[in-house]
């Protein structure tokens, strides 16, 4: 087996473990816990409210917390990886990201004043 | 366990960055947020939209600024190459930046008006041109596959916001719809141009590509080319050649007719420089395959773009095609291959962007408060009611369809003599017959000024105001004196042809 596919092989031990994990939790439980079975039980969310049936119409205002929701989720992205290199970058890097957070910033503050956050 | 210690940490070594190079993007962009900033600060929305108007406009100046220092000093000292050889300040980048900063200026100075008459957003909006302006000149200094499909992006996105921008109006909220989606899927195709280029060549940068080809024979071409064409397919959506200009007639009709004349003049320097660009510093070798590609699309789009105006009854749409009729001419002068060709394809993207925003200004200043009415009959009797105005629209016309003693004859007499000069007469006698044909729909709009109303006109009889009478008044100057005193243009041009 060459190096390049010994490298992999840590990829197939991760899913063996992962298949191997998922199976036990599941496992175990069906073995130990108690069956009572109740309708509501067997729906799709266990909160109570079924999504099946009728048009499940969602407000409108919830797009404005879908973008704001990804812009900060894109930022997270850029943050951990330059979290994990922030040494090595040294203060230049700390700039960069102060002047990109900012911005990103900026624009939750503008959202703010507009009133986006205001559920009216 | 001792390779985690942190003494192993070596400090990672940032390119170095020449901030004067990349200092007229960094205002432009400055100021975009600026205006978000001002927004969401200001509360009393009386000083909000001067205080913005002052930031874009103070944005443009020191990006001008900025660009006057980098011209003397790539002329001086050669072009600056800075970020680990993505950004490429040279003649050529400065000088159609500078094309770029005056269409801006001018969108900035006509909104103005249009934004209060149709009591739109102001902020929003100036923001938007100021962020696309940004990935304009960002682009048209951009030395790298990957950096241009930033920068495309980034003067694309706020385009389409722009194009809406006009919420309470269909026609407006089709044409960004319809931009969005086209151009998306335009950007896509450049990318997997990008990609195919990268897999041929091992490099996104132009001056390395170009290197590695001159270096390199290629045993086998396909991926190379199936890239160029890619990247030729998605830079010609954005310079409206046609096959790839559907979008550009219901764009332009439908688009607040300032933002128009921003997409049709500053949009169409920066596509133009990334096209030029990317065909000569890094294909210069395989000028054989991508000359007769050019020259079919240079062909199709005077064709299409002449002829298709001639059945248009709406101004802004015999406007559009008359806008890829020119595309047509400026893609001569680059087909060329020559010099000269290029030096007349920067005279032309020059002398079209006063010719393009002058008319769009006049159409705006004409149209009555909800700019949806723009046919030929609508106009009729113009030129008499407001012998000013009408009478500088149709000078503009006249310009646009190359009469001398205009701007507009000069820019199609140096692509011609750029063709003859390198034997290319087959695109010359094209160009001529498309400019024959393109008279017919300019002297159209013209008579319609011209005769007298028969009761169906609707145009505005509003004062100019102060701001757009600058733009008409300036444009219709500049055109004037490219058509009458073009030495100092040329010479201009002829300076910034270069790429070092």
């Amino acid at each position: 087996m060459t190096e390049f596919y010994r490298e992999y092989l840590a990829v197939a031990v991760l899913i063996g473990a992962a298949l191997a994990l998922v199976g036990l939790m599941l496992g175990v439980g069906k073995l130990i816990r108690p069956v009572r079975p109740q309708a509501d039980k067997y729906i799709t969310y266990e909160a109570g409210s079924d999504p099946v049936g009728g048009w499940g119409q969602s407000n409108v205002r919830y797009y404005v917390y879908a973008l704001l929701f990804v812009i900060f989720d894109v930022e997270a992205v850029f943050i951990f990886p330059w979290a994990v290199g922030l040494e090595p970058l040294g203060i230049f890097g700390l700039v960069e990201m102060v002047v990109f957070i900012l911005i990103l910033v900026l624009g939750l503050v503008y959202a703010w004043r507009k009133g986006v956050l205001r559920w009216a | 366990m001792t390779g985690f210690v942190l003494a192993a940490i070596a400090p990672i070594t940032t390119p170095s960055v020449d901030w004067l190079g990349v200092a007229p993007v960094i205002a432009l962009g400055g100021a975009g947020v600026a205006i978000v900033l001002a927004r969401a600060l200001l509360r009393r929305s009386a000083v909000t939209t001067p205080v913005c108007v002052a930031l874009g406009i103070l944005g443009v100046v020191l990006a001008a600024i900025f660009e006057y220092r980098l011209w003397h000093l790539v002329r001086a000292d050669g072009a600056i190459t800075t970020m680990a050889g993505m950004v490429r300040v040279d003649p050529f980048g400065v000088f159609l930046s500078v094309v770029v900063l005056i269409g801006t200026i001018y969108a900035l100075f006509i909104s103005v008006a249009y934004l209060k008459r149709e009591s739109l957003d102001a902020p929003e909006y100036l923001a938007l041109v100021m962020l696309s302006a940004a990935g304009m000149v960002a682009i048209i200094t951009a030395n790298d596959l990957i950096a241009i499909f930033v920068a495309l992006e980034v003067l694309s996105i706020p385009l389409y916001v722009l194009a809406a921008f006009d919420r309470r109006r269909m026609a407006s909220q089709e044409a960004g719809l319809k931009y969005f989606v086209l151009g998306a899927f335009s950007s896509a195709v450049f990318l997997y141009g990008v990609a195919l280029t990268y897999g041929a060549t091992g490099s996104t940068s132009l001056t390395a590509i170009g290197d590695f080809l001159a270096n390199n024979t290629l045993y086998e071409q396909g991926t190379l080319l199936a890239g160029g064409a890619l990247l030729l397919a998605g830079l010609g959506f954005k310079v409206a050649a046609v096959p790839f200009h559907f979008w550009t007639p219901d764009v332009y009709e439908g688009a607040p007719t300032p933002v128009t004349a921003f997409m049709a003049a500053a949009t169409k320097a920066a596509a133009f420089a990334v096209l030029i660009r990317v065909f000569s510093i890094a294909f210069p070798l395989y000028r054989t395959d991508w000359k007769p590609a050019l020259w079919v699309l240079a062909v199709l789009t005077l064709v299409v773009g002449s002829v298709a105006a001639l059945v248009q009854t709406d101004v802004k749409r015999i406007l559009a095609y008359s806008a890829i009729a020119h595309s047509g001419y400026i893609l001569i002068g680059f087909q060329t291959g020559t010099i000269a060709g290029r030096q007349a394809a920067l005279l032309y993207l020059l002398i079209y962007t006063f010719m393009a925003i002058g008319t769009f200004a006049v159409i705006m200043l004409a149209s009555m408060t909800g700019d949806d009415r723009h046919s030929l009959d609508d106009y009729r009797g113009f030129a008499l009611q407001r012998p000013v105005l009408g009478g500088i629209l149709i000078f503009f016309l006249l310009a646009q369809a190359g009469i001398p003693l205009t701007g507009g004859f000069i820019a199609k007499l140096e692509v011609f003599s750029a063709a003859a000069q390198s034997n290319n007469y087959s695109l010359l006698v094209i160009g001529v017959l498309a400019a024959v044909v393109a008279m017919f729909f300019y002297l159209r709009i013209a008579l319609a000024l011209a005769s007298p109303a028969t009761g169906g006109e609707y145009f505005s009889d509003r004062r100019v105001d102060r701001w757009s009478g600058v733009v008409v008044a300036t444009a219709a100057l500049a055109v004037l004196a490219t058509g009458v005193t073009p030495g100092p243009f040329i010479d201009w041009a002829r300076q910034a042809v270069y790429f070092v």
